[in-house]
């Protein structure tokens, strides 16, 4: 009896022991890979840079992706950022009514918007119109060997994809998150001031007491790091495409959802970074961050 | 002496220092698979080599290899005397305007039209003296007999064969010095196909090219080529036995008494479907099939 019970212990143990290692294989395994994936982009984002500076993009291949996330996606961007501000509006006045502080809403939604909404519903909409794309279009010319095509004609895939499309979201994206601050507190505006009935003289001028120019430098600066982490990881992806539609279809669709992750993690990282700057500049302003 | 053992001879007697591309126990090799192992082939200014093998023996590496599209594991890979990986990009981007490629699907970029698509070279190397862009583009659309009006279309406006077509105008518009055919006559149809098989020729006899064509086409191997490899897949290789099974004339090809390039060359299946059969239920040492198949290639090797 007491044999039995020790060898079903044993077993037991046995077991336990063998589902924790395969367990602990499986999660170093996935840090393991994604280890190797970020020290790979960062070595594609250096040899970005490096071709960025020493050789001058041609202008036919900067124009159409200049065009592409340029003009072709402030339409899209401009819609959003009306809807959000119209949105938050909404959500806002009701609760801030209770405390009659609904005059108040003007700094909320400008504050909401320059700092933050803004510059990520830009960058979101950049990834989901222009960042899968890339890693698609990429992607479908490795697969059908134009990269080597390429290649084998004197040219360099990074300097010629790639680079162009870096300083095209990287130089745009600001002004595509201008837009969105722009076209949402239009939409707020005219959601409190229109149709709640907010004076209009108590909106604006909260808005200008509340919300200062390193807001507006805050939207912006963040959105150069969008830009360039949208650029970056669906260009990565598009270059390491596996082969045929089901390929290029993962690539596009990593390409979004990496971007989109990464600029909500950089987004925390580079609010702290900030905060940091405008408390050690100004710092009775409140309380500090970091 | 016959005339296949006096090219053979000729072939085998050369020296190395004539050969515009060589390799020198080349390696590639992925992860644990390994696709092409201590493979050492001279080609000489001039000639067209047609390198034939099953699918996944390595050929498109090795076509690639040349060009330094696939760096190589271990080995050397020699064109003109220079070690081309140990050239530094602005060499090697140098080097490559002496190169053409033609693509098995023909890569043409879709963003661009035919007119743009041929003279991306010439964007990036430049047009010769004394010629323009215009003519030199012209001249090549109709040496691959094309009319005019395909340059402002789209590759996807044109059919296969006319794809092929342009990216031979295209490799050819900077007049390369080697020109290496990815299965150029692949997916078309015969008469399209010896089309192909017939520019490849003028393009030879006009330019003086040295070409490297790979291919599954027999017949088309037998018409274009002055000197036939053939590649076997590694993993099916026996212990010491190199991976170039043949080379040879096109002639000799059909009196080799090799079993592996008889059956290729005739397209006869053999005991391959047996093998893989065997490897895919992992009984390969229990197949009786393959002790034979492997018995019999000792007698013949």
């Amino acid at each position: 009896m007491g044999n039995q019970q020790t060898s079903i212990h044993e077993s037991l143990t046995g077991r336990l022991n063998a589902g924790f290692v395969r367990v602990a294989n499986a999660w170093g395994n996935v840090v393991i890979q994604g280890i190797n994936t970020l020290g790979d982009i960062s070595l594609f984002a250096w040899r970005m840079i490096v071709w960025m500076v020493t050789a001058r993009p041609r202008r036919e291949t900067l124009m159409p992706n200049f065009y592409a996330v340029g003009v072709l996606s402030l339409p899209v961007v401009a819609l959003t950022g009306t809807f959000i501000g119209m949105v938050l509006a909404i959500q806002s006045y009701h609760q801030f009514k209770t405390m009659g502080l609904e005059s108040k809403l003007g700094a909320v939604i400008t504050m909401s918007l320059v700092r933050e909404l803004g510059p990520v519903l830009a960058a979101t909409m950049l990834a989901g119109r222009v960042g899968s794309a890339m890693a698609a279009v990429i992607g479908t010319m490795r697969v059908t060997e134009q990269i080597d095509a390429l290649v084998s004609m004197g040219a360099n895939p990074i300097h010629y994809l790639v680079v162009p499309r870096f300083l095209a979201c990287v130089l745009l994206i600001p002004a595509l998150t201008i837009m969105a601050d722009f076209m949402g507190i239009v939409g707020g505006y005219f959601f409190s001031v229109v149709v709640f009935g907010i004076d209009h003289a108590q909106y604006l001028k909260n808005s200008r007491d509340f919300v200062g120019g390193f807001d507006f430098f805050t939207g912006i600066f963040k959105s150069f790091f969008f830009g360039a982490t949208i650029a970056i990881v669906s260009c990565y992806r598009g270059f390491h495409c596996q082969a045929g539609a089901e390929g290029v279809g993962r690539a596009a669709t990593a390409a979004f959802v990496q971007s989109f992750v990464m600029i909500l993690a950089l987004d925390i990282v580079l609010n702290m970074f900030l905060d940091g700057i405008y408390y050690a500049l100004w710092p009775t302003s409140g309380t500090k961050l970091l | 002496m016959d005339d296949a053992l006096v090219s053979q001879l000729a072939l085998d007697q050369r020296p190395a220092s004539h050969s515009l591309v060589q390799t020198e126990n080349l390696c590639i090799q992925f992860g644990r698979q390994v696709v092409l192992k201590d493979v050492s082939i001279a080609i000489p200014r001039g000639q067209t080599v047609a390198i034939i093998g099953e699918s996944g023996c390595g050929k498109t590496m090795f076509l690639k290899s040349l060009m330094g599209l696939i760096p190589a594991t271990s080995g050397r890979v020699l064109f003109d005397g220079k070690d081309i990986h140990s050239l530094s990009e602005q060499q090697m981007t140098a080097l490559r305007s002496r190169f053409g490629f033609v693509f098995q699907n023909a890569a043409l970029f879709d963003s661009m039209n035919i007119q743009q698509n041929i003279a991306f070279p010439l964007e990036q190397h430049g047009v010769p003296k004394g010629r323009s862009s215009r003519d030199l583009i012209e001249q090549r659309l109709r040496e691959v007999g094309l009319p005019r009006n395909v340059l402002p279309k789209r590759p996807s406006q044109l059919s296969g064969g006319m794809r092929k077509r342009v990216g031979l105008a295209r490799a050819l518009i900077l007049e390369t010095e080697l020109l290496l055919y990815d299965e150029p006559t692949t997916g078309l149809d015969p008469i399209m196909s010896d089309v192909i098989n017939e520019l490849i020729l003028r393009t030879r006899r006009k330019y003086s090219v040295t070409s490297i064509v790979v291919t599954h086409d027999m017949h088309s191997a037998k018409k274009v080529a002055d000197r036939v490899i053939m590649l076997y897949p590694y993993s099916r290789l026996l212990p010491g036995e190199s991976q170039i099974l043949f080379d040879g004339t096109p002639e000799q090809l059909d009196h080799t008494k090799d079993t592996r390039v008889r059956q290729f060359v005739r397209g006869e299946a053999g005991e391959r479907l047996m093998e893989m059969l065997a490897s895919q239920t992992n009984h390969v040492e229990e197949t009786p099939h393959l002790h034979d198949t492997i018995a019999r290639r000792e007698a013949d090797r």
